[in-house]
């Protein structure tokens, strides 16, 4: 099976891949956050030029990054299209029902900028972050949730374990549809229903083995002492280094920036 | 009945550099009432070989011929090629499905089309056949042992009455009295409905005592073809294949090294207690 | 001194449900096993599917405990200890399972290997020692950083294996390691543990329907219906082939000739166990 390239992890010896998953985490929210702070050009200019230079620091070929995209364009058009047709204000176009209007074709092109930064920002995060490391930082990063109760390790250790799993419940579906077939059974041909019900065979057996597993896994789990997130180490714990530090240094001056660009830009 | 591959080859990502062969030019036929093992270390393309066939897997170099027919020519029902060459999966018992164990091993008559009458006596059949009676129908499958489960399991594709039976490690797992149950049981369903036989299994002992023909892969390429008495002889070559010999046979060959004239051909102990009784010139 | 692992008396009853009476039934798994095992030793626990093998072991690393009696493990008691407590058991006796993608948790090989120590807060650098050491004991220190999906089965079993040596186990129990391995996998396996017991000095408590690998070890322990049947060493039981078919066993091939030779008047002695034997054996009655 195939997975879209979108976000998916994109090794190489990079600035970005080495900082800290909680910066980037950081940095993530803190960019969504101010594609919606400025409305003007110039501040998408410049979240553009930013997210420009941080891509180039990550060594992520920008044709990956696009291919990335392709996922999404139905998203795009679909938005793209709502704003241009059923925006009203000054008509530039007209004909028969249908309308365009000025601000129509602004909010398109603003909603779709918006968006193609959004989803290339985030993406971007993951792209340079192994799985385990965006588990690890989510963990640590959102630790301060403890205080409310939020059983932050075991989410955590619940991501991690999924991730293992997930190549291996695949391959194993793979296998019971293999054997399913050699006994005649069809999964291609009739309509959705019928195709629904020609999927029990399937999933049933898959469910059952989903089920076996995570019993032999908690049980070697235990056996290899685990007893909740009290009193563990880490192989690797999370620790800031100065490329961190200058890396939210560089965060908060762009931010400043960008709010600057609006207050000039609004007046 | 016959199934006949002619230069086959397999090449699971064509698109990639150098791609990598699974299966590379075998050229074999089986037929209805024979029993053929099937060996060779993990990766040397055996799965590979037995989903071609029976049809799950398209050769992309070769063809695979049903009674003559080419099973992958437009407008040829390869579900006929799936009831003719039953396949039975490495643990099979991971995908029974149903409420009970009667309606599973229904499962497969049914998608043939067959009437409810028939698939329920077709499925009894089978599973009297592999040892399971009257009890099991109404108990849920996941109920069973681990090796009721296989049994169940494997009478799934016996309902279809195939006139082939490939078996992919059909005892992996069980114990030694569950692996000779199961094997005895496979052997009387060669000799009494002559159903051919392919088994695939890591154990020379096996298919040593059980198969009249073997077959030896290696590196996606069919190696041997011939009885297993005569593939036996080049357990050296076999071991640098990752594979052996039945113990008896290096039991024969040390005793020769030793100057014991005895033949170094023998399968089954049966066979090595003669031979070294004759040579010892106590029989 | 102090024994280091005993089994006193051991019960072990579960409930299962039969789902038309609705009722509970008791099923006993163990009954009145008592057993001591030796620091250091070898041994192979054999017997049919269902015999109780594998509840036995799992007495001993604590994800069981006894119904009645009492096991031992380094002197702490398994039934008396708390169960917020009982971890500390389990690093004595760690367990390697059948299924080798089912009991591996890391994303990375280093990762999975760690698991253990990080679980019962070993400091970082010597987590990152103790991962290296253990790795280099299975063989597997090239493949630390890779994902473990790629690796072969007897590689997933080693690298589980040193899963459990990174905790510094006096013993490690393994339920049916070999089980779905091929038989370089087996090989792979096997050599490696012999490896940890001779050169380590771990003791090794080793599940199989392998009878083949049981040869080598101390001791051979055959269990039938929750209860241990014979016990002795290879060639001690080996020799008992009669009984050992009764209960749904067999015994290597050379030594099942050995045996048909026997019968057949030759003047072999008991429980042969290696080709070598019985080629000398037959030697030198010519």
């Amino acid at each position: 099976m195939r997975y879209t390239t979108l976000g998916q992890y994109y090794d190489a010896d990079s600035v970005i891949h080495r900082l800290d998953p909680r910066v980037k985490l950081v940095f993530t929210i803190v960019y969504i956050v101010s594609l919606y702070l400025g409305n003007s050009p110039f501040c998408y200019i410049f979240a553009g030029l930013f997210l420009a230079v941080v891509i180039r620091l990550s060594k992520v070929p920008v044709r990956y990054m696009l291919r990335g995209l392709k996922a999404v364009i139905f998203l795009l058009l679909f938005t793209a299209f709502f704003n241009i047709f059923l925006s009203q204000g000054d008509v530039v176009f007209q004909w028969g029902f249908i309308t365009i209007t000025r601000q129509g074709i602004e909010t398109a092109v603003r909603m779709a900028v918006r968006l193609v930064l959004l989803i290339m920002g985030s993406s971007l995060m993951t792209l340079t972050t192994t799985p385990n490391d965006l588990t690890d930082g989510l963990e640590k990063g959102l630790g301060f949730l403890k205080v409310f109760h939020v059983p932050v390790h075991e989410i955590g250790m619940m991501m991690s374990i999924a991730l293992r799993f997930i190549p291996i419940l695949v391959e194993e579906a793979g296998r019971i549809m293999m054997a399913q077939k050699a006994r005649g059974a069809d999964f291609d041909s009739g309509g959705l229903i019928k195709k629904a019900k020609a999927m029990i065979p399937l999933l049933i057996p898959l469910f059952v083995a989903a089920f076996r597993r995570a019993n032999d896994l908690a049980q070697a789990m235990e056996a290899r002492c685990y007893h909740g997130g009290n009193g563990r180490t880490k192989l690797h714990p999370l620790k800031y280094r100065r490329l961190d530090f200058i890396a939210y240094g560089v965060l908060l001056l762009y931010l400043a920036l960008m709010i600057v660009l609006k207050i000039v830009t609004k007046s | 009945m016959q199934l006949e591959l002619k230069s086959v080859s397999l090449v699971y990502d064509p698109d990639v550099q150098n791609p990598k062969k699974a299966v590379d030019d075998i050229s074999l036929t089986l037929r209805k009432g024979e029993f053929a093992g099937l060996i060779g270390h993990t990766g040397s393309g055996k799965s590979t070989l037995v989903q071609i066939m029976n049809g799950l897997l398209k050769p992309t170099e070769g063809t695979v011929l049903l009674d003559g027919q080419d099973v992958h020519e437009k407008g040829f029902p390869l579900r006929n090629l799936r009831r003719q060459v039953g396949l039975v999966f490495q643990y099979p018992e991971y995908q029974l499905f149903e409420e009970t164990v009667l309606k599973d091993v229904c499962f497969g008559p049914k998608n043939l089309g067959l009437p409810k009458e028939e698939q329920e006596e077709r499925a009894k059949k089978a599973l009297s056949r592999v040892g399971l009676d009257a009890r099991y129908y109404d108990a849920s499958p996941f109920e069973l042992s681990g090796g009721e489960k296989r049994r169940a399991a494997i009478a799934g594709v016996l309902a279809m009455e195939p006139d082939i039976l490939i078996l992919d490690e059909p005892t992996a797992g069980l114990d030694p009295q569950g692996r000779n149950d199961l094997l005895a049981e496979i052997r009387k369903l060669n000799e009494e409905e002559g159903t051919g036989i392919v088994l695939v299994s890591h154990s020379m002992e096996d298919v040593a005592a059980y198969a009249s023909r073997l077959l030896v892969m290696n590196h996606a390429r069919l190696v041997y073809d011939d009885t297993p008495r005569h593939v036996f002889e080049h357990y050296k070559e076999l071991e640098a294949m990752g594979l052996s010999a039945p113990q008896v046979v290096y039991v024969m060959h040390a005793l020769e090294a030793r100057g014991l004239d005895v033949r170094t051909d023998v399968l089954t102990i049966e066979e090595a207690k003669r031979e070294i009784l004759r040579a010892l010139g106590r029989k | 001194m102090e024994e280091f692992i005993r089994l006193q008396d051991v019960v072990y009853e579960y409930h299962a449900y039969a789902e038309e009476e609705h009722e509970e039934e008791t099923v006993r798994a163990l009954s009145h096993i008592s057993a001591e095992i030796r620091e250091g030793s070898f041994v192979v626990v054999l017997g049919h599917n269902g015999s109780g093998k594998s509840t036995l072991a799992k007495q001993v690393n604590a994800l069981l405990l006894p119904t009645e009696g009492y096991v031992y493990v380094c002197g702490a008691n398994t039934r008396e200890t708390p169960e917020e407590d009982l971890w500390k058991i389990r690093k004595n006796a760690g367990m390697v399972f059948q299924n080798p993608d089912n009991q591996i948790i890391g994303n990375v090989v280093e990762e999975d290997v760690a698991f253990g120590p990080e679980n019962i807060g070993i400091p970082e650098e010597e987590l990152a020692r103790r991962v290296t050491r253990a790795l280099e004991k299975v063989g597997m220190e090239a493949y630390r950083m890779h994902s473990p999906n790629r690796l072969s089965g007897g590689q997933k079993q080693r690298i589980a294996i040193a899963g459990m040596l990174a905790l510094k186990p006096k013993c490690i129990l393994m339920d049916e390691p070999t089980a779905m391995l091929d038989p370089m996998g087996r090989k792979e396996v096997l050599e490696t543990v012999h490896e940890l017991n001779r050169k380590e000095g771990i003791t090794i408590v080793l599940i199989t329907h392998y009878m083949e690998e049981a040869v080598d070890a101390d001791r051979v322990i055959v269990m039938d219906r929750g209860q241990i049947v014979m016990d002795g060493t290879p060639k001690e039981v080996f020799s008992r082939m009669e009984e050992l078919r009764a209960i749904r066993m067999s015994v290597p091939e050379v030594t099942e000739l050995a045996y048909e030779l026997r019968k057949e008047g030759l003047d072999l002695p008991e429980g042969i166990l290696s080709i070598e034997e019985l080629t000398e054996a037959l030697c030198s009655l010519n």
